[in-house]
């Protein structure tokens, strides 16, 4: 049990590794969003290790079978654009800052490491329920009743809001000359039969 | 019960969240900036369940974590329409192309 559950975070932890350096490095932004999509599955696992059940779950529901989705159409819609080349345009700053970030994550590492002579946090047995859709889903419809409720109307705002930007300015098809034409085409022929027979 | 301990998971967070970020700064596609921007939530939401996990008395980090998968799969839907929109402007998506509020 302790060596498979060592193992099995392991390979959770190279799959979110490794799905986030191909995601952050990919070229081609499919091989990023299966990155993505790489990086969220070990995530999910790293969650039933924890035993948020629920929470892997909808890790998988929402992420993997939304968002990366929701990627992939994108790119699918941008075509050959979605790729954009590599340039050395304020290449400078840009990489020094990420490697001034990379140096504060690893020398913030090293100045605590060695300090750190506490023993390991070994979890404690959980409570009955604990993570499960009956323990998380009565804490949110008890405690946690209004945010529930309002990430709900936030959602419904995001939809109408993904919808109303990326639809953009249309134009009005009743206003297009083509149909302003024919339109006013009977029009005339109207008001001429109507002048022909007074 | 799990063998695992609670620092192993901070460690993976905090190395997810370092990816994230970098790939934030270093990369001039709208599309792999929103995806960095997923793997640093990712992140912090692998934090959170593991320090609920190490309080198990609540699941206050989880329902947290619940309402950062919504906010974040909100951002996504907005963000990429926010993309297309800048693509039908711009007819590119580098993010150092969206100047339009400058000068």
């Amino acid at each position: 049990m302790n060596t498979f559950d060592l193992l099995f975070f392991g390979l959770c932890a190279l799959f979110v590794l490794v799905g986030g350096i191909v995601t952050v490095g990919a070229k081609n932004p499919i091989r990023g969003a299966m990155g993505l999509l790489v990086t969220i599955l070990g995530i999910a696992g790293n969650y039933l290790l924890l035993e948020a059940e629920l929470l892997a779950t909808m890790q998988v529901l929402v992420y993997a079978g939304a968002v990366v989705i929701l990627f992939v159409f994108v790119i699918m819609i941008l075509g050959p654009s979605a790729e954009s080349a590599r340039d050395a345009h304020s290449a400078i700053p840009r990489y020094f800052g990420a490697g001034l970030l990379i140096a504060t994550a690893l020398g913030a590492l090293g100045l605590l490491l060695p300090k750190a002579d506490a023993p390991l946090t070994v979890f404690k047995e959980a409570p009955d329920g604990f993570g499960t859709i009956e323990g998380l889903g009565r804490e949110l419809y008890t405690k946690d009743l209004v945010p529930f409720e309002l990430s709900g109307a936030l959602l419904l705002v995001a939809v109408i809001g993904a919808v109303a930007v990326a639809r953009g300015r249309q134009i009005d098809p009743t206003a297009l000359p083509s149909a302003a034409k024919s339109k006013a085409a009977p029009k005339k022929e109207a008001s001429a039969h109507s002048e022909a027979h007074p | 019960m799990t063998a695992v301990p609670l620092e192993y998971f901070l460690l993976l967070a905090a190395a997810l969240f370092v990816v994230g970020s970098v790939g934030f700064l270093l990369r001039r596609n709208l599309l792999v900036l929103l995806m960095s921007i997923e793997l640093m939530l990712n992140a912090v939401n692998l934090t959170l369940v593991a320090y609920n996990r190490s309080h198990p008395e609540g699941h206050g980090g989880q329902v947290f974590a619940f309402f950062v998968i919504a906010v974040a799969a909100a951002e996504a839907a907005v963000g990429l329409a926010i993309v297309l929109a800048f693509f039908r402007v711009r007819k590119t998506i580098r993010s150092d192309e969206a100047d339009l509020l400058k000068n």
